[in-house]
């Protein structure tokens, strides 16, 4: 045995390891920056009339009572636009898409709107109809939300299909099941928890997206549940308080973002604990 | 194997999976009311055939058949026979085994509710009837409502033959139904593919000789798409004509 080679090669190891754990170090040490930031600005912001009271004028109290309700509300609606067409969508990719050309474009389409910056979803939907219509909306904003849900909802849904054992689907055929009934009764039983996995992120995804809302829902200073008329929420109305002058729109806006960070991440603790229960089903 | 007793017909049978010719010129009886085991090494073209008696290789894209298989005389490979209707008719149970995601009840009911329309306690009465069938009605009895995915890998598997017979097929067609289980699971089994055999035609691939041997009425030994010979399985396994099947069940060669 030459124990040189294996030396050199425990140094190398060595080295490696010291490189990939500063590597890890240096990534971690942003994020956990960026968290302690956000906890010690926003914490102080956080009572109880962030949740009851309408963002207030400059130099008077409020809260973000609209800006949430008014997130809640299109974040709601855009999924529930951008879901159902997902889902089909995916299913479509995974189970009925085996011959022809048009699974595989819609895929690369797909993958093209999944990377699209999402400001240049939200000047689209300006574009179509914001200008057509005349004024800003919440219906614009979550349509624009729902632009972005779709393509992730997509993506998931066929990958959780694929999945799924395709003797799985011969076993269902073997019973003379109809194609549709395989995949409703079989195939996406089979997949529904990692199928919601997706929902759950692309929900996260689009609670925090500013852009595409800045040029569809704006804001408003009132409390509104029209969503035919501008509405408030939270990464837009951060936006315009950060930037301010004003002190108190500040810590509103760390209360905002935090607010934001922590349901994001809820979120993701929800989506990787129901991607652990498809696993071990 | 007179001609009242036969249940499917293989005529002249090619198989194609793109432009690799599977299966060469098969023509075999397989009997009504009799096990028929196919048997060869890997990649001979068993499961091939037994996956052309229900049509499930119309799954996938740029296989196909040509020739003549006759059910009662009707030929299952016809453009005008409704695939759903058929895999009705001809049951199928695999390799590994396939429980849905969804109860042990709903896991047996699957098949009948796509044809038949029962009453509840009908239905009860035929999940209780296919899964004594299945030799797993003791086992299960009192957890029905839970999830096919607790039951062991041999439980599993009669619990799939419980779903595929629940459906009152005419033909069972076991692919290599063994080949995952343990030894006691198996003997459960072959046990039961021996009481099946009253009531159903069966046909079963088996990498195992001396299971083909235990179980069958009648062999097919088949090599690289061929069938090399057929015939009942004392003779085959006794004294079989052609040395290259002497060869493969002695052990000599596969």
């Amino acid at each position: 045995m030459d124990h040189n080679l294996y030396r050199q090669r425990r140094v190398v190891n060595s080295f490696n390891m010291v490189m990939s754990m500063l590597a890890v170090g240096f990534g971690l040490f942003w994020l956990v920056w960026i968290l302690w930031t956000l906890f010690s600005y926003g914490l102080g912001g956080i009572n109880l009339s962030v949740f009851t009271q309408s963002t207030p004028p400059p130099g008077s109290t409020g809260g973000l009572a609209n800006a949430i309700y008014g997130s809640l509300l299109m974040t709601f609606f855009g999924t529930l636009i951008g879901t159902p067409i997902g889902i089909l969508a995916g299913v479509y990719l995974a189970e009925f898409g085996e011959r022809g050309w048009l699974a595989p474009a819609t895929r690369f389409i797909n993958d093209i709107l999944l990377s699209a910056p999402s400001i240049v979803i939200g000047l689209f939907v300006y574009e179509i109809y914001v200008i057509s219509v005349g004024h800003f909306s919440g219906w614009a904003g979550a349509l624009a939300l729902a632009i972005i849900v779709v393509p992730v909802v997509v993506r998931t849904t066929e990958n959780m299909l694929r999945l799924v054992p395709n003797t799985l689907r011969e076993a269902a055929a073997a019973l003379g099941a109809p194609q549709w009934k395989v995949v409703m009764m079989v195939t996406l039983r089979a997949s529904k928890a990692g199928v919601l996995t997706g929902i759950l992120l692309a929900v996260a995804r689009i609670s925090g997206e500013t852009a595409p809302l800045l040029f569809t829902a704006l804001n408003n200073q009132f409390w509104s549940s029209n969503m035919n008329q501008p509405m408030a929420n939270l990464p837009v109305v951060i936006f315009q308080f950060a930037m301010s002058p004003y002190e108190d729109w500040h810590a509103l806006a760390w209360a905002g973002a935090l607010l934001i960070t922590v349901s994001v991440l809820g979120l993701n603790v929800l989506a990787r604990w129901l991607g652990k229960q498809n696993n071990s089903q | 194997m007179t001609t009242d007793t036969t249940k499917l017909q293989v005529k002249d049978l090619n198989f194609y999976y793109g432009g690799f010719h599977a299966l060469k010129n098969i023509n075999l009886s397989i009997a009504s009311k009799k096990v028929t085991a196919f048997i060869g090494p890997s990649g001979c073209g068993k499961s091939t055939l037994l996956r052309i008696f229900n049509r499930m290789y119309e799954l996938y894209p740029g296989l196909r058949a040509e020739g003549q298989i006759l059910m009662d005389g009707k030929n299952i490979l016809d453009k005008d026979v409704d695939i759903n209707l058929l895999r009705a008719k001809v049951g199928m149970v695999f390799q590994k085994p396939t429980p849905f995601p969804m109860s042990i009840y709903d896991n047996v009911t699957f098949g009948v509710k796509l044809y038949e329309k029962l009453s509840k306690s009908e239905m009860d009465d035929r999940v209780e009837w296919a899964l004594r069938k299945a030799a797993l009605w003791e086992e299960v009895k009192d957890k029905l409502k839970q999830s096919g995915h607790s039951l062991s890998g041999g439980q599993q598997q009669r619990l799939c033959i419980a779903r595929a017979v629940a459906s009152k097929p005419e033909v069972l067609l076991l692919d290599e139904p063994t080949s995952a289980l343990d030894p006691i699971s198996t003997a459960q089994i072959e046990e039961l593919v021996n009481e099946l055999k009253e009531n159903y035609t069966i046909a079963i691939v088996t990498h195992n000789m001396q299971q083909a041997a235990r179980v069958s009425d009648f062999t097919a030994y088949m090599y690289l798409g061929d069938l090399i010979e057929f015939g009942d399985t004392d003779t085959i396994f006794t004294a079989p004509k052609q040395k290259a099947t002497e060869d493969y069940i002695t052990g000599k060669f596969g």
